[in-house]
């Protein structure tokens, strides 16, 4: 009965709606809709399944039993369901019940391989499920083994693991792309049925999920019969992960959807704080009390923030008040790993009252009983702010509750739009973009150092994967060409080609070493550089002392623009920055808690597209401004008298003088990137109208320019136009000319490099630090533009650029939604509006000045102060 | 532009600076200039790095040859000089020169031709490139100069030496910049790596530690446009 089904006819797709239920239990009931009780009438679960759902009085959700049903018909399916809503256990039911009914191994026969593969893109989560999954197993009476993979799985075990297969392994895409371009792979999953991808929604959206989706079409391709299952929280477009999970041949094919709606509503509020709402900043210090008062308030607080230095400076504050000495802990990725697991574990007992922490996805898993979630800065998107509010309660019976923290008043629209959306239940999460051509360069090395293969037939199979369905045949080719010798217009490495061509028409590898350095360097997660805060051994002195407690990493760039004796926050103290020295920054506390903590990354996240739009239309209507705070209410009422607010599809520029110099101010809402790259484009357009642009800040909201020409004159001069200055024809020449020196281009030119194995991230034996790696790729970057620029490496890094970094499709999609929407606004002064970016001047990096000119004011003071000059 | 008038502009551009007396010019794409000797100094060419890299499987691209050479034909077409020293690590390893492209070669020795031209052994490259003209020696004394590739431990006064690929670095701003320089105290002086792919060792690194007097110490940074001279108190580690 659980066998293998030969016959997989395609059932016509009916999407499964469990509708909006106010109380979740009901989902416990099999019989509740009879549709699905029609459609389940077929799906039975065994009886030991049966018996330990009773046992507990429990009965099988409708979802589970529906993809149960979907699977059992041999199609693969896309669950979609928010936390809590038992999707774990779904996922793996057609599984379980499948090796239920499978009869035991007799003595003699062979051993059997992996039946189920599990994907998740977290270590943690795996060995978490390997928890969650073995205790109903065991319970159940199931005999069956469940094992990880990871790259912590000592090498004896992975070993073993080769040898004799678990039913169910729990692994990461990494681990997939090694397992696949092992000689054996094809032995090793011969028996495998289905492949269970947790958290689908994150995985997708990255060149990781490009990876998988590649090492998908190859499992597809060593078994036929097999069957996805996807997990995911809920997402705009859910037809695009149902594309992801098949393959697109013939092309358009689709995963079945279940959608599970629903849940407790949660109950979430924007501070309407007794203080000041700043202008500008990110710190949102102004709330610490309140927000410690109901830290006070709750069991235990998760408090989410944007970046790495807002928690940092979050956690000294709330300190800073805690008089109860609250247990209240920080979290976030630099931290050492051993900290950060004392924490997950201290969470997990219910030890803390508040946690600190950046992202979801740093965290384990084990949350304990979170009673509230504290939001400190703006979401960024409306998504993202449902998925971290999903992680209070992890029941779905149960609301969850939430409060938002605006740091700045623009973001007070902003969160006000991301509430109104969550209630609404839009979703903004980024659309799927072509899959990277560097993950192919990866991806076929890997191939080879499988098995041999012929270009037709992966060809045809890497097509098969959603992301690169519209490769055509002459990109793939020249991927191909650059895996082997590079892919250089001059032959000249013919003889050290890493994969060669056969008489028999089939792709090698040319020598075993090179499948050795595959994998050590496989995957496509690319650290920034970063060094390792360590204390200075206490009571040392000099240069000579060492040995003291490692603290995290923190990122060089960030470590460059610090001088001997600055302090800085990191880990929870203030730090005396004491110099680096081979790789790890030396670090004492520093006395008294005055930390001067530069610029440090403002949004890590850029506003989304669909929450800018909300918060235009919010600006454009005084009726819901009565929901704003009001203070927040009063800033855009004078704004509307001292200048004007836009209308939601219009673009409003102001210019102003204010010193001896002249602003421009344009208020697109499209996000940092966005307008980073609108500035350096604008710059370069002022400067040959001879405005003599000195340089520009961008926000999420907003962008500044100055210069020392009068540009509002010339602009109503209409020298240049406004509609001149923002045509779209900016994105053509100008574009590039700006790109091909630009340090954006040489950072996506680095990633490229390292995940096409153009450079090595790891050497057998050696370790290369990021510095290395940096300087050399600058370097081949600026011998590849000047001597073959349409290099198919160069090609890729472009493409990365225009949708990553620097935004160009939401710039070009603002600069045609603006044409003749363009309202100019000439003051004698500065608008309430400008005010949040006019403080950011001087806070932030100010792009549009070269390097030259730092190196200028350095020489400058030497001849001043030799007299040479 | 004649060869005079061009001369003329160069040398006024730069400010030069002496060693053991004698006048120089750092020139901003990383080469020294003698204007009475009429002798050009270039340093850490590492011709074909990036075949030496692709043999051992890191397929690089194989322009870095091409990119050297010309920036080299660039300078010498500038000054004219009568005299080239190549001042050791001329090729990446010892086949470099046996490996290098026809068309690279023929560049090479057009632009040796008609001059005196010298390969100091460096480590990387200690015998004779193959097939190549020009003499090669260990170290070279000019006038109250000496040219050899690894400076030498003891400080001496005149050498001009390479080996160590300087560059220096200074925070502004909040902002840091890096950039390859020549480090010098008015006694002896370390030349910046001039090869297309060749990375760079900050000057205040443990590896030029008793190399110059710190007081007089100057990184002479390489700017887009001129040379950018930075005191020592100014230089950040890094």
């Amino acid at each position: 009965m659980w066998g293998r089904r030969k016959n997989r006819t395609r059932s016509p797709f009916v999407p499964i709606l469990l509708g909006d239920c106010a109380a979740p239990r009901y989902l416990w009931r099999v019989t509740e809709q009879p549709r699905l009780a029609e459609q389940n009438a077929a799906v039975r679960l065994p009886e030991p399944f049966l018996k330990w759902f009773a046992q507990r009085g429990w009965s099988p959700r409708a979802h589970q039993m529906e993809l149960l049903a979907t699977a059992q018909a041999g199609q693969s399916v896309l669950l979609i369901a928010p936390t809590g809503a038992g999707k774990t256990l779904a996922g793996f039911l057609p599984s379980l019940t499948e090796l239920a009914g499978r009869p035991g191994r007799r003595p003699g026969q062979a051993r059997r391989g992996i039946h189920t593969l599990y994907i998740s893109p977290l270590k943690a989560l795996a060995v978490d499920i390997e928890r969650n999954l073995g205790k109903p197993v065991e319970e159940i009476g199931l005999s069956l083994t469940i094992e990880t993979r990871t790259g912590d799985t000592p090498a004896h075990k992975r070993q073993r693991q080769k040898l004799a297969p678990p039913d169910i392994l729990l692994t990461t895409p990494e681990q997939l792309a090694l397992l696949i371009a092992a000689p054996d792979a094809r032995r090793f999953f011969e028996d495998l049925r289905y492949v269970v991808l947790d958290e689908l929604h994150s995985l997708v959206t990255s060149k990781r999920g490009h990876l998988l989706s590649l090492g998908l079409a190859r499992l597809r391709s060593l078994v036929p019969g097999l069957q996805t299952i996807g997990l995911s929280a809920t997402v705009a477009e859910p037809d695009e992960l149902r594309r992801w999970l098949v393959s697109q041949n013939p092309p358009g094919g689709m995963a079945e959807l279940i959608v599970v709606t629903g849940g407790a509503k949660p109950e979430i509020s924007i501070l309407d704080s007794e203080e000041h709402v700043p202008w500008a900043g990110h710190s949102a210090r102004y709330a610490t009390p309140e927000i410690y008062s109901e830290i006070k308030r709750h069991k235990t607080t998760l408090l989410f923030v944007n970046t790495r230095s807002q928690a940092e400076l979050l956690f000294q504050e709330l300190w800073r008040v805690n008089e109860d000495t609250l247990p209240i802990a920080l979290h976030h990725g630099s931290l050492d790993v051993a900290q950060r697991r004392r924490v997950e574990k201290a969470m997990g007992e219910n030890a803390l009252r508040a946690i600190v922490a950046t992202s979801t996805l740093d965290l384990g898993i084990d949350w304990g009983d979170v009673d509230l979630v504290v939001h400190v800065g703006a979401p960024k998107g409306a998504s993202r702010l449902a998925q971290r509010i999903g992680r209070a309660n992890h029941r779905m019976d149960e609301p969850s509750k939430a409060i938002l923290i605006p740091a700045n008043r623009f973001e007070v629209l902003e969160c006000r739009a991301a509430l109104d959306a969550n209630y609404l239940g839009a979703q903004d999460t980024p659309p799927l973009v072509n899959g990277g051509l560097d993950v192919l360069a990866q991806h076929v090395l890997g191939c080879a150092c499988g098995a041999p293969f012929h270009a037709d037939d992966l060809f045809e199979e890497v097509r098969t994967a959603a992301p690169y369905a519209s490769l055509d045949r002459l990109t793939f080719d020249r991927v191909v060409d650059f895996v082997a010798t590079g892919g250089y217009a001059l032959k000249n490495y013919e003889r050290y080609a890493r994969i060669r061509l056969n008489k028999d028409g089939l792709w090698r590898v040319s020598n075993p070493r090179i499948a050795q350095q595959y994998r050590l360097n496989v995957g496509t997660i690319i650290e920034v550089p970063a060094l390792n805060v360590r204390y200075i051994k206490a009571g040392s002195k000099g240069s000579a002392s060492r040995g003291g407690r490692v603290l995290g990493k923190i990122e060089e760039a960030f470590l460059e623009t610090l001088t001997h004796g600055d302090t800085f926050m990191f880990a929870g103290k203030v730090l005396r920055f004491g110099g680096i020295r081979d790789n790890e920054c030396f670090v004492s506390n520093a006395p008294g808690s005055d930390a001067k903590v530069p610029y440090y990354g403002g949004g890590k996240f850029p506003l989304s597209t669909y929450l800018a739009e909300q918060v235009r239309i919010m600006l454009d209507d005084p009726q819901r401004w009565k929901k704003l705070p009001e203070q927040v209410a009063d800033w855009l009422r004078f704004q509307a008298d001292k200048s004007v607010l836009p209308k939601r599809d219009d673009l409003l520029i102001e210019t102003f003088p204010r010193g001896n110099r002249y602003y421009l101010v344009a208020y697109p809402f499209e996000g940092r990137l966005a307008h980073q790259t609108l500035g350096m484009l604008l710059t370069r357009r002022l400067d040959r109208a001879g405005a003599r642009p000195l340089g520009f800040v961008a926000t999420d909201y907003a962008l500044a320019i100055w210069s020392l020409a009068d540009m509002g004159r010339m602009l109503r001069a209409k020298k240049p136009s406004l509609a001149a200055l923002l045509d779209q024809d900016m994105l053509g020449d100008d574009l590039e000319a700006w790109l091909a020196d630009s340090w954006l281009l040489k950072r996506t030119f680095r990633n490229c490099a390292l995940i096409s194995g153009l450079i090595e991230k790891r050497h057998p034996g050696q370790e290369k630090s990021g510095r290395q790696v940096t300087v050399s790729t600058d370097l081949i970057y600026d011998v590849l533009r000047s001597h073959e620029p349409d290099h198919i490496l160069l090609q890729a890094t472009r493409a990365d650029a225009a949708t990553g970094l620097l935004d160009v499709s939401r710039l070009a999609e603002m600069l045609s939604r603006i044409q003749g929407r363009i309202v100019h606004k000439h003051l004698e002064q500065i608008s309430p509006l400008a005010v949040p970016i006019m403080l950011e001047i001087g806070k932030m990096p100010v792009h549009g000045e070269a390097d030259d000119t730092l190196l200028m004011d350095a020489a400058t003071l030497v001849e001043e102060a030799m007299g040479t000059k | 532009m004649t060869f005079a008038l061009a001369m003329t502009a160069l040398l006024a551009d730069a400010d030069p600076i002496g060693i053991a007396g004698e006048r120089a010019i750092c020139d901003r794409r990383g080469v020294l200039y003698f204007p009475e000797l009429r002798l050009l100094a270039v340093s850490d060419l590492h011709l074909e790095k990036g075949s030496s890299l692709a043999r051992r499987g890191t397929l690089i691209p194989p322009y870095d040859t091409g990119a050297t050479l010309l920036r080299l034909q660039a300078v010498i077409a500038d000054y004219q000089p009568a005299i080239v020293i190549s001042l050791g690590d001329s090729f990446h390893d010892g086949g470099g020169a046996a490996r290098m492209h026809a068309s690279f070669r023929e560049r090479l020795e057009a632009l040796m031709a008609g001059r005196d031209w010298f390969w100091v052994a460096g480590n990387h490259d200690p015998d004779a490139p193959a097939a190549l003209p020009g003499e090669t020696v260990r170290e070279l004394a000019i006038g109250s100069l000496v040219f050899r590739h690894q400076p030498s431990a003891v400080r001496v006064e005149g050498e001009v030496s390479g080996h160590l690929h300087p560059c220096a670095r200074i925070v502004q701003q909040g902002r840091s910049v890096r950039r390859r320089c020549f480090a010098g105290d008015g006694g002896r002086m370390v030349m910046p790596a001039f090869g297309a792919y060749t990375g760079s060792l900050n000057v205040l690194d443990r590896a030029y530690a008793g190399l110059f007097r710190r007081e007089t110490l100057m990184a002479y940074m390489l700017g887009t446009e001129r040379i950018f001279a930075i005191s020592h108190a100014m230089l950040r580690p890094g």
